[in-house]
């Protein structure tokens, strides 16, 4: 009995000790991991998706209250006029959450494009949401009136052979995004009003 | 006795080198070993978990009970798994994106719990000290040594940095006529040049 109590001590103590460690270490970390996050892997994904964007999107970022949590905002300004928001969102894929950045024309209330940037997906299947720029190309110009899904849910976007479960959680992050934007149109409008003179 | 902590250091460096001499832990070993950096940066993430985790389970040997040493073990591995992985991607964040999922696998290597279970667990904290330090240099330029091989054959040039402290960027050693050898930077080519590598080893006595 007594070395049995010893057994529950023991594994209590050293799980206690190394999860209270650990979240010390997480929050320590959380910000140098946010910070480069934003400069290796959203902000080449957003130039990229707006490589004609006469700004620096990633400079002219802008925090804005959504209900109870912040969002970054990314603002792109084409022909003098910033008339391109990128919104993040994410959804749950094969792995962990798929990440991605949704780039939104305000004037035409179309995709700009989209780019996947965090993923736990399988290498050489659901990771080519990212990897393969057709599968990404697919979005470009779409109305953001109709929602999105893969074509054999009876959408408009051809899945990754082999990986469907991650082209789901693209298509629901994008779906995501727009239910975002929509949300906050009001609030957008008036905030990148004095951009990109 | 200072003999004998000296040979605990030593024989992980050459006698008892993990991947090659004792052909453990080798899923890393195959599967990071593209560049070079890749190779160095995940044998001292390897080497800084065995570390800790050595010194830790020394330490504790007499508290731990034996019914459950190893669920101890794996916990003490696990943490030092996540702290490697959480600082990594504070401070080295293109290392973690190449090195991926192998950090978490880290927990799961085989020489990190052998050494827990059949060596810290039974020793002092200074002999742990010297056998971790040992075995995970020696896992650390295993997996270096092959990534050179497989960095120079499959590319023709040699790229990186260690944590942005040591830079080096050699081109075309081989001359700019040179058709990289692309084979052996995809999975097949592990196998081949690990398997070439370790026939070399043998070739040279362990004693």
């Amino acid at each position: 009995m007594g070395e049995m109590i010893k057994m529950v001590v023991v594994l209590t103590i050293l799980s206690v000790i190394s999860g209270g460690g650990l979240k010390g270490l997480e929050e320590w970390a959380k910000p140098k991991i946010e910070n480069n996050v934003m400069n290796l892997v959203k902000g080449p994904a957003i130039r990229g998706i707006l490589e004609a964007a006469d700004n620096d999107p990633v400079a002219d970022r802008f925090k804005i209250t959504d209900g109870d949590q912040e969002r970054n905002i990314f603002v792109g300004v084409f022909g003098g006029t910033a008339d391109t928001v990128v919104v993040e969102s994410s959804a749950s894929g094969y792995g962990d959450k798929v990440g991605m950045v949704v780039a939104i024309n305000m004037a035409e209330d179309s995709l700009r494009g989209m780019a996947v940037t965090t993923h736990k997906e399988t290498p050489g299947l659901g990771a080519r949401a990212k990897d393969d720029p057709t599968f990404s190309a697919q979005f470009v110009g779409k109305s953001i009136s109709d929602s999105f899904s893969v074509s054999t849910d009876g959408g408009q976007i051809s899945a990754l052979s082999g990986a469907t479960i991650t082209s789901r959680a693209v298509c629901s992050g994008v779906n995501q995004a727009v239910e975002t934007y929509n949300r906050l149109k009001p609030q957008l409008e008036e905030k990148i009003k004095g951009m990109g003179k | 006795m200072a003999k004998s902590i000296a040979s605990e250091f030593t024989k992980g460096l050459w006698k008892e080198v993990p991947p090659f001499r004792l052909v453990l832990g080798l899923c890393p070993v195959l599967g990071v070993t593209t560049s070079m950096k890749n190779g160095i940066g995940m044998g001292l993430a390897t080497t800084f978990v065995l570390l800790c985790s050595n010194i830790l389970v020394s330490l504790l040997r007499k508290v731990i009970p034996a019914k459950v040493r190893i669920a101890c073990f794996i916990i003490i591995i696990a943490t030092f798994v996540i702290v490697v992985e959480q600082m990594m991607q504070a401070f080295a964040y293109t290392l973690f994106l190449d090195l991926g999922v192998f950090i978490p696998l880290i927990v799961v290597n085989c020489i990190v719990l052998g050494r827990a279970e059949a060596f810290a667990s039974k020793n002092g904290v200074v002999k742990s000290t010297a056998d971790g330090l040992g075995i995970g240099l020696g896992f650390t330029w295993a997996l270096a040594l092959l990534g050179f091989v497989r960095e120079l054959i499959g590319t023709g040039s040699l790229k990186g940095d260690v944590f942005g402290l040591v830079h080096w960027d050699i081109p075309n050693i081989f001359g700019a006529s040179f058709e990289p050898f692309g084979f052996a930077v995809q999975a097949p080519g592990a196998f081949v040049i690990l398997g070439l590598l370790l026939c070399a080893m043998n070739l040279i006595p362990s004693k």
